[in-house]
């Protein structure tokens, strides 16, 4: 067997852990506001994509109501963040009702409030729509997101209906989010290759095989997608807290086709491949800005289109899917092991 | 150890088994034999418990089992090595292993019949941390019938294990059955391989269109004319 240099490996993951630490540092003191903003959604969209990956690449559970925990954990983590004067502020239409216009917490509890809340529901939810398989738990997840929003926008008297909530406190700065996501990324890497994330993949590759082997295969997915919702439910809480202004209509389908298209560019059943695509699609969704301005090649002169890096990332995913179904990683994942490797050939080799 | 009594499946509207009746003597490798469509998957599957639309008794060590969860039915000690081989191409051989005898706790005892199996099946020690997907059909089906073991079986269902395999390989697999019999372990063996399941098997039972037609002795139903006819090619 190759026997994993366990001492080795952990003083080098704890090395990167510091590099990281110590660019994130430098980074919070020289990087412009717009740069920092960038590397802050970079870590929610990790958080939330290897959410999602936990639910579909590595249990096979086509999923689409991402968008539903992440606003239930924005909401809730809001509501305890929000100071009471302010909550009186923007409820304009309605009065926020008791005990939600007095209860306060302070960040770290809310967010996790709002991941608790996100998997409670998760939970309820999964026992119905996990009978379903395919294509049609994606229909009916699909649905459960959108009811989400619609009870938000009428539920005024706890949500603030259409108008939403402002002046959230922005506490989500680079070092909860960067926090966030390492929590998320271990406690992730421990479950997957533990018997767990063995069971989870079996279910995935073959759910027959799995139930003759005597695994209580629905068990293990209600529980995977409520750990998957759970980190929804954190992603949307550390969201509303970076851009401080949250309403129903952010959460609609197209912020679960973002993280989905994450996962699918990053790979299916890749933790590595999430934390890469997600740097990846949101620096280009950032950069590719560009071609919504209008843009002057030579005397000839293009209007700014607005949406057009939407398109451009559409036909971006479906040359995805038609060349590199696997994605940028496959089912790969990063280990130090492989990295050597790769070094000492390439000396070899010279 | 395992007796069916009129069992019924129904797929929708099709009536795939009528009523069928049979008995799994203990220290005993069962075999049916039937063409394809005749139900002999079927019965492997509703003693598993994958079937839900079922009537009738089965029987296991005198206790009904019809209805439980193949959670449950793996933990009385009845384990199948379903059609297809069905490994998992993403885990390694080891992790294969492991989940086959994932409703045990007994550290010792699997690791006991984890060396066990390497002994029955050399190849898969070699390959011990490669991913069962790149294993050869021959392989898959050693690591199948290695997985199945894993759970400590009383009761070991086999569904076509010489599918797709060269005949040097189907000889191997019922060589091993035929040890894996010797063990201890009662074997109930579904076969196309109508005269290979016959040669090893102490008793064996014709099925036709979801019923039993036929049965006695291996030895009996190779000389028996009609089957023959039917199932040996003359």
């Amino acid at each position: 067997m190759k026997t994993p240099n366990k001492s080795r490996d952990l003083t080098l993951t704890t090395a990167a852990v510091g590099l990281l630490l110590v660019f994130l540092w430098w980074a919070n003191g020289h990087l412009d506001n717009y740069k920092i903003q960038v590397l802050n959604l970079i870590a929610i969209n990790s958080i939330l994509a290897l959410s999602l990956n936990l639910i579909y690449g590595f249990t096979g559970m086509f999923s689409l109501g991402h968008a539903g925990f992440m606003a239930i954990g924005a909401y809730v983590s809001s509501l305890l963040i929000l100071p009471p004067v302010q909550k009186e502020m923007i409820y304009i239409l309605q009065p926020l009702i008791w005990p939600f216009s007095v209860l306060q917490a302070p960040f770290f509890i809310a967010v996790l409030a709002g991941g608790f809340a996100a998997a409670l529901l998760g939970l309820i939810i999964a026992i119905p729509v996990l009978r379903l398989g395919g294509d049609y738990l994606g229909i009916a997840t699909l649905g459960f997101a959108e009811i989400i929003r619609v009870v938000f926008t009428n539920l005024t008297p706890i949500t603030n209906g259409a108008l939403g909530l402002k002046g959230i406190p922005n506490y989500a700065n680079i070092w909860w989010n960067y926090g966030w996501c390492l929590l998320t990324l271990f406690f992730l890497i421990r479950l997957i290759n533990s018997n767990f994330g063995n069971v989870l993949k079996a279910i995935r590759d073959d759910e027959v095989a799995a139930r003759a082997m005597g695994i209580n295969t629905f068990k293990y997915r209600v529980v995977s997608f409520s750990i998957g919702a759970f980190f929804a439910g954190i992603g949307g809480a550390l969201m509303a807290s970076l851009i401080t202004t949250i309403d129903p209509k952010m959460f609609s389908f197209l912020l679960t086709f973002n993280v989905l298209m994450i996962v699918v560019a990053g790979g299916l059943g890749s933790l590595t491949g999430s934390i890469i695509g997600s740097a990846v699609i949101t620096v280009l969704l950032e950069w590719l800005r560009f071609v919504e301005n209008p843009i002057d090649i030579g005397s000839f002169h293009l209007d700014g289109i607005p949406g057009m890096r939407m398109v451009i990332f559409s036909l971006l995913l479906i040359l995805i899917i038609l060349f590199r179904r696997e994605g940028i990683m496959g089912m790969r994942e990063f280990s130090w092991d492989s990295l050597i490797n790769r070094f000492s050939r390439g000396g070899e080799a010279r | 150890m395992l007796k069916i009594e009129d069992l019924h499946v129904y797929y929708g509207g099709i009536h795939a088994l009528k009523g069928l009746s049979l008995e799994v003597t203990d220290g005993q490798i069962v075999t049916l034999i039937g063409a394809n469509g005749a139900g002999k998957s079927s019965t492997l599957r509703s003693i598993a418990g994958l079937v839900k639309n079922r009537k009738g008794k089965i029987l296991f060590e005198g206790q009904n089992i019809l209805g439980k969860t193949p959670e449950a039915l793996v933990g009385m000690g009845i384990a199948m090595c379903p059609e297809g081989r069905r490994i998992l191409p993403h885990l390694t051989v080891m992790e294969n292993l492991m989940l086959g005898a994932y409703i045990r706790n007994d550290r010792d005892g699997i690791s006991k019949d984890l060396d066990w199996v390497f002994e029955l099946f050399p190849r898969l020690k070699e390959r011990t941390w490669q991913k069962g997907g790149t294993l050869s059909g021959g392989e898959q089906q050693m690591l199948a019938l290695g997985r199945a073991l894993m759970s400590r079986p009383k009761l070991l269902m086999l569904d076509e294990p010489s599918l797709g395999l060269a005949p040097l390989l189907v000889k191997e697999v019922f060589e091993i059955i035929r040890t894996i019999n010797a063990e201890g372990k009662t074997v109930l063996l579904v076969e196309q391989n109508a005269y290979a399941a016959l040669k090893v098997a102490h008793y064996a039972y014709v099925l036709e269109v979801g019923e039993i037609v036929l049965q006695g002795t291996g030895e009996a139903l190779i000389e028996n004319p009609k089957v023959r006819e039917a199932y040996l090619g003359g």
